[in-house]
């Protein structure tokens, strides 16, 4: 029987197996300021080596500010992290893009966009959403410090064999209709728990049609379906995506690396321990409604009812409608928000800036609102922006024009939302306070957060030419 | 790291699904560059009535004694009972930091994330995965008494009620980790020779790697 990318790509990382625990090789190690620290300490106290000092790769994002850069950071807190991953890095002479350097952006967006991120990889990051990676054919998965600090030591992490599962998406998605619109209507249909202990393989005309933009904007998610790794095939669209970047292989390198990756797909007789397959063309533009990126419906739809809720779950629907301040069956066209963010390692990339500009582009921001922002994903998604000329439309139009970082999208830094502040966002956690406390979060694509920018409430943006 | 062998106490009812790692410890907590001192913040925003930063006196805020983990007859209980998909979202190891901080040892639910369930086994905490039935059993005696919970990992067993009790599933590998209290990092240095073959054909193969 044929194997499944995933079982592929893990067979040729085993370096030992005893019963069903096995010691896999771990191929890029992203770090980041945040869940770094404690690594490098506890590898101080114990003595120990890094094993493999050119599979790590090093940025600050979670803390950076994005604005007024060259004030440095303000929160003498947040200072010593970033200064702390500054002297692991010289201590160990690690590649790191630092502050200054323009390269610097969020972790999961600097990686492919540097092609330090190559299919067939394993990718550790001490990062939930390293789950984007994944959309290279590589096995990228998020790890806590202790195994971060695993990685370091020994170059390997210990693991079970995830189950696997195949999501087949069909036919053709609305042109307003983006990939993070495709992820939210998967995770309203399987839950947060849906993929739990899974390898997610996204596949389907639908997703082979995505750009590599998009696959990561899926491959992200799948975190929020609770899936450990998201995957797709490598196409033509990944090899195009990836030659000539910095990092990438050169010359005859690089022949010999793609003979190897356009084997990295499931065999077509691979069997999954779970499929399921949705029709592209019943997708609307996603809201989410509540706490949770499950609770989530199409734009022409409305906050459920209680009576539509199953009875287990009505106590957390109407605890997450309290604190989201919404009636049930309330249009979700009529939901006003407060501030606007686009950015975040789901959705900060050239494209996602491209289509939001289009919904902006000669309009102005909604007097109603009070703060809407762009956080481009990384340095070179800023220049890029700015040599089209995006950054003029987004800050003629009243959005304001930000340096690269996670920002708003947990609120580490200075940019959160204040307590009762509703947010259309594109990034990708709701839950209670992750943009601030009190702070209520709509997930939507950057097309819907750039239309309800304009609009102050959310709308439909296949009716607007 | 501790070992986890046997363990009584009694079970903190926190009756919720989804409860995520922001919740657990807020992102603000999250700048320290340590790993202790994280328990006062243990679900910072449904503990206290204020907004939490880091630095602040925690005794003097002003706590919500709505919240279960505030009545007193917790303040000293090792086991914690949720609902469906503890410790989903960010992989910070920070929220089992924190749960450890304040003296969880055993967490019972239906369901766990991936990511929060192996950090748990990182820091000598057990998550025991119960049946939904179970779980609501547990859930109804602790809404009439305080539930005394008695954890046996060796047996795979939960005690309570003097003659009830669970049996419940753990990977073998996990398990005597955690009984040894073994040091994960230590084993796998053991293998560092079978690593170092396994690099040299891995490069000849895929030496664009390199």
């Amino acid at each position: 029987m044929g194997k499944t990318l995933y079982e592929k790509i893990f067979d040729k990382h085993r370096v030992l197996s005893s019963d069903d625990t096995h010691l896999i090789y771990i191929d890029r190690h992203l770090i980041h300021e945040v869940t770094s620290p404690q690594a490098f300490e506890g590898l101080k106290i114990n003595n120990r080596q890094l094993w493999r000092k050119e599979s790590i790769v090093a940025v600050p994002d979670h803390n950076v500010p994005t604005m007024s850069r060259d004030e440095g950071i303000k929160d003498p807190v947040s200072k010593i992290q970033v200064d702390t991953l500054n002297e692991n890095c010289q201590t160990h002479n690690l590649l790191q893009f630092k502050m200054s350097d323009e390269r610097q952006g969020i972790v999961h967006v600097i990686g492919p966009e540097q092609g330090l991120t190559l299919p067939g990889m394993t990718i550790v990051c001490g990062d939930s959403h390293t789950s984007t990676h994944g959309a290279f054919g590589a096995l990228a998965m998020g790890i806590g410090t202790s195994e971060v600090e695993h990685v370091m030591a020994t170059q390997c992490l210990i693991q079970k064999k995830l189950k696997t599962f195949k999501i087949q998406v069909s036919g053709k998605l609305h042109p307003s209709v983006t990939a993070k619109d495709m992820a939210l209507f998967i995770i309203g249909k399987i839950g947060t728990a849906g993929g739990t202990g899974h390898a997610i393989e996204f596949c389907g005309n639908a997703v082979e049609s995505l750009s590599m933009e998009g696959r990561m904007t899926l491959c992200n998610m799948a975190i929020e379906a609770g899936a450990r790794a998201g995957l797709v095939a490598v196409d033509q669209i990944t090899l195009d995506y990836l030659k000539n970047k910095p990092f990438s292989p050169k010359g005859e390198m690089w022949e010999l690396a793609v003979k190897e990756w356009q084997t990295l797909k499931s065999d077509s007789d691979a069997s999954f321990d779970k499929t399921i397959i949705i029709d592209a063309s019943e997708i609307e533009p996603q809201v989410t409604w509540g706490t949770s990126p499950e609770m989530v419906a199409g734009i022409t739809q409305a906050v459920p009812k209680l009576s539509d809720i199953q009875i287990s779950k009505q106590p957390d629907f109407q605890r997450a409608l309290k604190y989201m301040d919404l009636e049930e069956n309330i249009p979700l066209s009529n939901i006003s928000v407060d501030k606007v963010f686009i950015g975040s390692c789901t959705n900060s990339r050239i494209e996602d800036l491209r289509e939001a500009a289009k919904f902006i582009k000669g309009k102005k921001v909604n007097a109603s609102i009070k703060l809407a922002m762009v956080v481009p994903g990384s340095g070179i998604v800023k220049k890029q922006a700015e040599s089209e000329g995006l950054d003029k439309i987004f800050i003629e139009s009243g959005f304001e024009w930000r340096e690269p970082g996670c920002s708003m999208c947990l609120a580490m830094n200075a940019d959160r939302l204040e307590e009762g502040e509703r947010c259309a966002s594109t990034s990708n956690r709701n839950f209670e306070g992750r943009q601030g406390k009190g702070g209520r979060t709509h997930l939507v694509s950057p097309a819907m957060a750039a239309a309800a920018a304009v609009h102050g409430h959310f709308i439909d943006i296949r009716e607007i030419n | 790291m501790d070992k986890f062998v046997t363990l009584k106490s009694l079970a903190i009812p926190l009756d919720r699904s989804n409860i995520d790692t922001d919740a657990i410890i807020p992102k603000q907590f999250l700048k320290s560059i340590k790993r202790s001192g994280f328990g006062p913040n243990l679900f910072d925003e449904w503990r206290y009535l204020d907004h939490g930063e880091p630095g602040m006196d925690n005794s003097a805020r002003p706590l919500n004694y709505d919240f279960v983990l505030n009545k007193p007859e917790y303040t000293n209980a090792n086991i914690l009972l949720v609902r469906e998909n503890f410790g989903c979202g960010s992989s910070r190891e920070h929220a089992p930091w924190a749960l450890l901080d304040f003296g969880i040892k055993a967490i019972l639910a239906v369901s766990f994330a991936d990511i929060f369930y192996n950090n748990c086994f990182k820091n000598g905490i057990l998550p025991i995965t119960l049946s939904n039935n179970e779980i609501d059993e547990l859930f109804k005696v602790s809404s009439n008494q305080k539930l005394e919970i008695e954890v046996d990992l060796p047996k795979q067993r939960i005690n309570f009620l003097n003659d009830k009790f669970f049996e419940f599933e753990i990977d073998e590998f996990k398990k005597n980790s955690l009984i040894n209290g073994l040091d994960e990092i230590g084993l796998t240095l053991e293998r560092t020779q079978e690593i170092k073959n396994f690099e040299q054909g891995y490069y000849d193969i895929y030496p664009w790697l390199k």
